[in-house]
């Protein structure tokens, strides 16, 4: 935080407002004159690009809400109307679905970036909790919208989501009743998830603002997770952050392009162009790719009830990582052993990914047959997201607990603006980690 | 409220006892409390399945449509129902597996209506997570869900997979010998 406001309103207006309603003040000293590390690599632009998929994802909804029905007689139907007759609505439409992968690619990176750099950590542990409720609430918000067009996939994973909650002793049926409003997914279920998938997005807004409320208190971190100690150590937001953030949008933005111009379809599934039929169940029912982890983390346990505890508990242990983490060192920069472990804790994600999208029984390694183990064949998918569940899970109980007790740390600098000079076998030894030094 | 304040201050004999103060704080906020919960119900409630859903609970069903071995699938609750014919073999082969070792052990007869053997009438949806089974998969001769694996016998059965439970048979009744009435 800037401490005191270095704004000076230069018109007779900028002042007769600022003595009314200083928003031009809270602007310039949030993105103009905010002190920023003077360090940031471009890891730290997902913050702005994720602002920007939010924008765009609200933008294009709204305007697809103007031409589709929420109805289980025309959903269908309106979004081929939507993407054939409306002008333009293939663009829209194609924007908004990729738009949400895009969003989720941005989101896991920003994720992934506070994990390797500490950014969880004492102070910014509110911080991190906006994050993770702000996750939560876009896959609330992707399901839900996913379900609108009333296709096969939408149908059937509206189907398996809910069920989810049925798994709760006692109380589990009426609660999948009442998420339906009757005895199956059908036209109320729609209608529901309409109007959420309306109302989450501003929810979202919301928490944002709360997350860069809580980022502006307690300052950005950075790649050496060493708090800015003096003016030599940040720089201002404009132009340095902004032209980042600018240069990396525009990056990212051609990324989306390319999704949404040439393979507009390759993140969805073909069979939610088929219209939804609850009698019968496609072949091979996936979510979408970035449930897919998750997905193989439910179906790693033979049992119902614990299958979806293990999903839930996955989210659960991002909520508790302020708290699981022991170390004093915030970024993993200076944690060797760490950081081999978050090499393969990003591994282990993406190995659930593809065993999400996979048939559990089928082989990893094609025509072999090794023997059977709790009713499935070792050399099978179920198998090998069972051994990455496991590793995630103890990434974040036991590795990220009990490794600092044994950890060898590498010094860490004084200040952001000496690890020029901080190379660990230039450092003297008084600059070494000191517990105290908070990161 | 200047007044009451000051009386607060004399003491009981004024009329301001402190407890009577107490009293009307936690009347207020009980009341308020209350309401907000009762009006909180009703915006709970609406999402429970309305009074038109609730009238389309139950159908009756043709049973001479369905030849031997031939398994119709009709839409119940929003959910399929399969109505299916089973052949004197596939009887047989659930009734011999009465004592296997099962997830939820339940005897073929006690799963149909007595002398109507060959009518299994079953919810087609997985007691795992409600995906449709597909007849004719699965080593058991009867159902098997695409999505997570579940096997069920001839009987609908969980013989293997995640699911906790068989098919449910739904509430039913025969009209006549050619009709059922379902729900």
């Amino acid at each position: 935080m800037s401490g005191h406001s270095t704004y000076e309103p230069k018109t007779g207006f900028e002042r007769w407002l600022d003595a009314r309603l200083p928003i031009v003040r809270l602007g310039y000293d949030s993105f103009v004159d905010y002190p920023t590390p003077r360090n940031l690599n471009y890891w730290w632009t997902f913050g702005g690009i994720l602002s920007l998929c939010l924008a765009s994802q609200l933008i294009t909804g709204i305007i697809l809400v103007m031409h589709y029905t929420p109805s289980a007689d025309h959903a269908f139907a309106s979004v081929e109307h939507i993407m054939r007759d409306v002008n333009y609505g293939w663009l829209i439409r194609y924007m908004h679905a990729n738009g949400a992968s895009m969003f989720f690619i941005a989101v896991y990176i920003h994720m992934l970036r506070g994990l390797y750099y500490g950014s969880y950590k004492a102070p910014r542990e509110v911080l991190w909790l906006l994050g993770c409720v702000i996750y939560l609430l876009m896959m609330a918000t992707a399901f839900m919208g996913y379900v609108l067009p009333w296709g096969q996939m939408s149908f059937h994973g509206a189907v398996v989501i809910t069920n989810l909650f049925g798994a709760l002793p006692v109380v589990g049926p009426s609660i999948t009743t009442w998420l339906w409003g009757g005895f199956a997914v059908d036209n109320p279920t729609l209608n529901r998830f309409f109007s959420l998938h309306y109302l989450l997005p501003f929810m979202i807004a919301g928490v944002v603002i709360l997350h860069i409320w809580a980022l502006h208190v307690v300052g950005q971190n950075n790649p050496t997770g060493v708090d800015p100690k003096s003016k030599a150590d940040t720089v201002p937001f404009t132009p340095y952050a902004t032209v980042k953030d600018g240069f990396a949008m525009g990056v990212f933005l051609i990324l989306f392009a390319i999704f949404v111009f040439y393979l507009p379809n390759a993140l969805g599934h073909s069979d939610n162009y088929i219209p939804a039929n609850p009698l019968v169940t496609p072949s091979h029912i996936v979510p979408e790719w970035y449930f897919l982890p998750f997905y193989a983390i439910l179906r790693a346990v033979p049992d119902k009830l614990m299958g979806v505890l293990a999903m839930f508990g996955a989210i659960a242990c991002l909520f508790a990582l302020p708290w699981l983490d022991r170390s004093k060192v915030r970024s993993m920069r200076y944690r060797p052993t760490m950081k081999i472990h978050f090499v393969i804790f990003v591994v282990a994600c993406c190995i659930l990914g593809l065993c999400g999208a996979k048939l559990p029984d089928d082989p990893v390694i094609p025509h072999l047959t090794t023997f059977s183990v709790m009713g499935s064949d070792l050399n099978s998918f179920v198998w090998l997201s069972r051994l990455a569940a496991l590793y995630y899970f103890a990434f974040f109980l036991i590795v990220m607990p009990f490794l600092p007790l044994s950890e060898k740390t590498l010094p860490v600098p004084d200040s952001i603006a000496s690890p020029a000079l901080s190379h660990p076998a230039a450092v003297p030894a008084e600059a070494t980690a000191a517990p105290e030094m908070k990161g | 409220m200047a007044d009451t304040a000051v009386g607060a201050k004399t003491g009981p004999e004024h009329g301001g006892d402190p407890s009577r103060r107490d009293f009307i704080y936690i009347a207020t906020i009980a009341a308020a409390a209350g309401g907000a919960a009762s009006l909180a119900w009703p915006f709970i409630d609406q999402m429970n399945p309305s009074a038109d859903t609730l009238a389309l609970a139950s159908i009756e069903f043709d049973l001479s449509k369905v030849a031997s071995g031939q398994q119709v699938t009709v839409k119940w609750r929003g959910k399929p129902l399969f109505v299916r014919n089973r052949t004197a073999a596939e009887i047989a082969a659930a009734v011999k597996d009465d004592g296997a070792a099962m997830k939820d052990p339940q005897k073929d007869a006690d799963r149909v209506k007595p002398g109507k053997a060959q009518w299994l009438v079953l919810i087609g949806s997985c007691t795992h997570l409600g995906c449709v089974p597909t007849f004719g998969g699965g080593e058991y001769g009867g159902w098997f869900c695409p999505c997570h694996g579940s096997v069920y016998d001839t009987s609908g059965r969980i013989r293997k997979g995640p699911a906790p439970l068989n098919l449910a048979v739904p509430e039913y009744a025969f009209l006549s010998d050619t009709k059922v009435k379902i729900g």
